[in-house]
């Protein structure tokens, strides 16, 4: 599966259209982390147990919309978006979409 | 009165230490950016010609950051007169190199000669824990297009 967020694979040529696929995933991280960060937030910097987080969160909604274009038989996303939203305190939402295509 | 002097002592701390992270912050960044200096990044989309290309992959790279205690009074205090907030711009400005940094790396990694449509995004993850008041989490998100030519 190629994934890229240009309209185009490059060196492929698009032969099927297939339409939107997309994939999300809410998460929250447990108490533990969220009290570190709690300490963190009052020195500033990074918040590494959410960055962690949300980097683990985000390839999976990623491979969800790879998964849902392969069952369409595609064997390619192009033009790939990514979104984020809070939820509540701690848990945000995190949405990938494309296109799915098949290329040659 | 010693409620307020705990305050004070408690601020000042803080100051120093975020300033000092900031510092160490920046150091880091700049010896990192220069290492990556060989690689173009760009947000247009037609830098190459296709049929040189060898392959093509999505990346991304994020941070979470949140602003000291410091900052946050600092803030209030600014908001109230309005104006330009320093303490939030630095801030910003910093965790969007780090993310943009470590999506090069990812893609350096794997071998891509440059990225092309480079796209930032940026999104409010919630307050301090318990706080509403807080200082505010953000989420800094860059993602592009790592390209890997062939090679001549």
């Amino acid at each position: 599966m190629i994934v890229t967020n240009i309209e185009t694979v490059p060196g492929h040529t698009i032969v099927e259209h297939y339409g939107i696929v997309q994939g999300s995933t809410v998460r929250a991280k447990h108490v533990g982390v969220d009290c570190v960060a709690g300490c963190q937030n009052t020195f500033g910097g990074e918040l590494k147990g959410y960055s962690q987080l949300l980097e683990e969160s985000r390839s999976e909604a990623v491979s969800r919309m790879m998964q849902q274009a392969q069952q369409m038989g595609a064997n390619a996303i192009v033009n790939v978006r990514f979104g984020t939203s809070s939820i509540t305190q701690g848990a945000s939402e995190l949405l990938a979409y494309g296109t799915a295509v098949r290329v040659e | 009165m010693v409620d307020f002097l705990i305050f004070i002592v408690f601020i000042i701390g803080v100051f120093f230490i975020g300033q000092h992270i900031q510092k160490k912050h920046c150091a880091s960044l700049e010896i990192r950016e220069q290492a990556l200096l060989y690689m173009p990044t760009v947000v247009g989309r037609k830098v190459f010609e296709d049929s040189e290309v060898e392959k093509a992959w999505l990346v991304h790279g994020a941070v979470v950051v949140s602003g000291d205690y410091f900052k946050m009074v600092y803030a209030g205090l600014i908001k109230f007169f309005g104006g330009r907030i320093r303490a939030y711009e630095s801030l910003l400005d910093r965790s969007r190199r780090e993310a943009l940094l470590r999506m090069k790396e990812s893609a350096a990694a794997d071998g891509a000669h440059m990225v092309v449509n480079v796209r930032f995004e940026t999104a409010k993850i919630g307050s301090m824990v318990g706080n509403q008041q807080g200082t505010g989490m953000f989420e800094m998100l860059v993602y592009g297009t790592a390209i890997r030519m062939k090679s001549q």
